[in-house]
């Protein structure tokens, strides 16, 4: 196999004109600078992903959230590691699912793991005090100080994160922030390439808070597990190996699935497809 | 007060920091502070299942002066009432402002009320391990409503903290203690009404022979899950005073009924403790025994 990403299949350079290599190694650095050997900042080793995690995919559906994200650590394109999980619990009743860096993912995970600690000095034995303290919307407002004091510093975590629970009110909870900070909500989620391949399919369903009411939790089971189908079959990054967790309003309980695989695969028509990768044999 | 001890009497040396025991085991520095603590006007807490209320007696330095702040916001769900060193006070819960507003900033959520007076009972306790300054010279009552319900602490300058369901500090406070001990078991299904019915019957205990509740002196503050910390004060506070049979104290009514008997038992208590107290301190030899010490007006403390 050529490991040379520049030549996976580019279209030709005849149709669309060279391709343009400052694309690819875009950098922070002044390019002046850089031609005198020197630089605006010290070395950084934590400005760009290094391992990495793809996406995190959310639904709501009647009665709760679905939240999945595959268990894949890739470095670059070479899947370094099939046993990653993504899917975070905090506190009682919240999942944090994390894309992008997994260096910054487990220094997300320790912030949070204080969180929790110092939470459960303030509630001491009292386990009403505890499960009442610290909902998914605490997390998430968190969650984006944290990112955003970190990108003002110039120095991101680099994730995307959606953070899945339920409210003070015991409502569900479902909101997106990321290495900028920026934080919204919506009945269906996704980061990274989950949110250009998964999201269609996710809005073909739910589109607006009303639909929310319509979708059962089968279905809503059923939408996730043939997103990440998909997201296998188109994302390079992917793997048929994920978490899911099943969060209910009406019991607030979660229910977490590990080592789901994809299922019902066909690739029958990969045989077909043409133009990419190597000239085939 | 720590010269004039030393001046006048030679006699305590372990006073002059908050880092030095006693050899009977006591840290006087911070004792003076809860003395402090104690000439401050009274200031009554208390909480039902669903209600906590602040009550408390401002002082004016003099006639034309304006009355001492007593009950001081926090955030909608977050009160304090002070008795003691207002400017102490003030610093605390400047920093209690800070913490809740923290709280809503990175959180999205209110402060906790425990949480927020172990915080400045965190603070209070490190100035009783350090050499150059001084404890706070206040007490709080600390009164909020939370997740968890309805709350009412107590804060010391020695950094000690407890929750209680009736409480009172400052100037003749044991008066008001008598009577919430009286009462406690009524409170928790008490209406907000009643609620701070019994607290104004409280304060109006610790007042001094020839004084009334008026609406100049009597503050009231109200929080509770659905109703965000209201403070009454001068006009407001008169439909409350007018629930009361009686402005004065039952001392200053004389034996007119039942209940004053009780009263006047009740003081005759207070003041046989405060004696035994007295007497304990003198017997253990270094502490500040004189009146001088004691009375309210005799100290340029705050209110």
């Amino acid at each position: 196999m050529n490991h040379n990403p520049f030549h996976w299949g580019r279209p030709s350079d005849s149709t669309y004109g060279p391709y343009n290599q400052q694309i690819a190694h875009a950098s922070n650095v002044n390019p002046m600078a850089r031609q005198q050997q020197q630089s605006d900042f010290p070395t950084m080793h934590t400005q760009r992903p290094m391992m990495t995690g793809t996406s995190v995919l959310a639904i709501k559906y009647q009665d709760g959230i679905v939240i999945a994200a595959d268990n894949m650590g890739s470095y670059g394109s070479l899947m370094k590691l099939d046993n990653v999980e993504r899917l975070l619990k905090v506190g009682q009743d919240t999942i944090v699912g994390i894309s992008g860096d997994l260096s910054d993912l487990q220094a997300i995970q320790r912030i949070l793991n204080d969180l929790e600690i110092d939470e459960s000095y303030d509630a001491g034995d009292d386990e009403d005090a505890l499960a009442a303290g610290l909902k998914a919307n605490h997390v998430h407002e968190y969650l984006t100080r944290i990112m955003y004091n970190r990108r003002s510093k110039m120095d991101p975590l680099w994730n995307a994160c959606i953070v899945a629970g339920f409210d003070d009110e015991g409502k569900s909870f479902l909101k997106y922030v990321d290495l900028l900070g920026v934080a919204f909500a919506s009945p269906t989620l996704a980061t990274g390439f989950g949110a250009h391949l998964a999201i269609p399919l996710l809005r073909q369903r739910v589109d607006s808070e009303a639909d929310v009411k319509k979708l059962t939790k089968a279905d809503a089971i059923q939408l996730i597990k043939d997103c990440m189908k998909v997201l296998f079959y188109r994302d390079a990054r992917s793997l048929d190996k994920y978490s899911m967790a099943v969060l209910s309003e009406s019991d607030q309980k979660v229910e977490f699935h590990k080592d789901v695989k994809v299922e019902d695969m066909k690739w029958a028509f990969a045989k077909g497809i043409k133009g990419y990768g190597m000239p085939q044999l | 007060m720590v010269c004039f001890n030393r001046v006048i009497t030679f006699r305590n040396n372990y006073d002059n920091d908050a880092t030095t025991f006693s050899p009977t085991g006591r840290i006087f520095q911070v004792e003076y502070a809860a003395e402090a603590t104690k000439q401050g006007s009274a200031a009554v807490g208390l909480v039902s299942k669903t209600h906590v209320v602040l009550v408390a007696l401002k002082r004016n330095a003099e006639e034309l002066g304006s009355y001492q702040k007593k009950v001081i916001m926090i955030d909608d769900h977050l009160g304090v009432a002070l008795a003691g060193l207002a400017p102490d006070a003030r610093v605390l819960s400047n920093y209690l402002r800070q913490q809740a507003m923290s709280s809503k900033m990175v959180f999205n959520r209110p402060l906790s009320v425990s949480r927020a007076v172990y915080s400045i009972a965190d603070k209070a306790q490190e100035n009783t391990q350090s050499a150059g300054g001084r404890p706070y010279g206040v007490g709080l009552l600390v009164a909020g409503v939370d997740v968890t319900g309805p709350h009412l602490y107590e804060f010391q300058p020695s950094g000690s903290v407890l929750e209680y369901v009736g409480a009172a500090i400052g100037a003749r406070s044991q008066a008001s203690r008598t009577f919430l001990e009286r009462k406690f078991e009524d409170f928790p299904n008490a209406t907000r009404e009643q609620l701070i019915e019994y607290g104004l019957i409280a304060l109006r205990d610790t007042l001094a022979q020839d004084k009334e509740l008026n609406s100049k002196n009597t503050t009231v503050a109200v929080v509770s899950k659905n109703e965000k910390f209201t403070i009454y004060d001068d006009e407001n506070v008169q439909q409350w005073l007018d629930k009361l049979d009686s402005l004065a104290n039952s001392r200053s009514r004389g034996r007119q009924d039942d209940d004053d008997d009780d009263d006047e038992d009740d003081d005759d208590d207070e003041a046989a403790a405060e004696q035994a107290e007295t007497t304990a301190t003198a017997t253990s030899g270094d502490a500040p025994t004189t009146t001088q010490d004691r009375a309210p007006d005799a100290m340029d403390l705050e209110e």
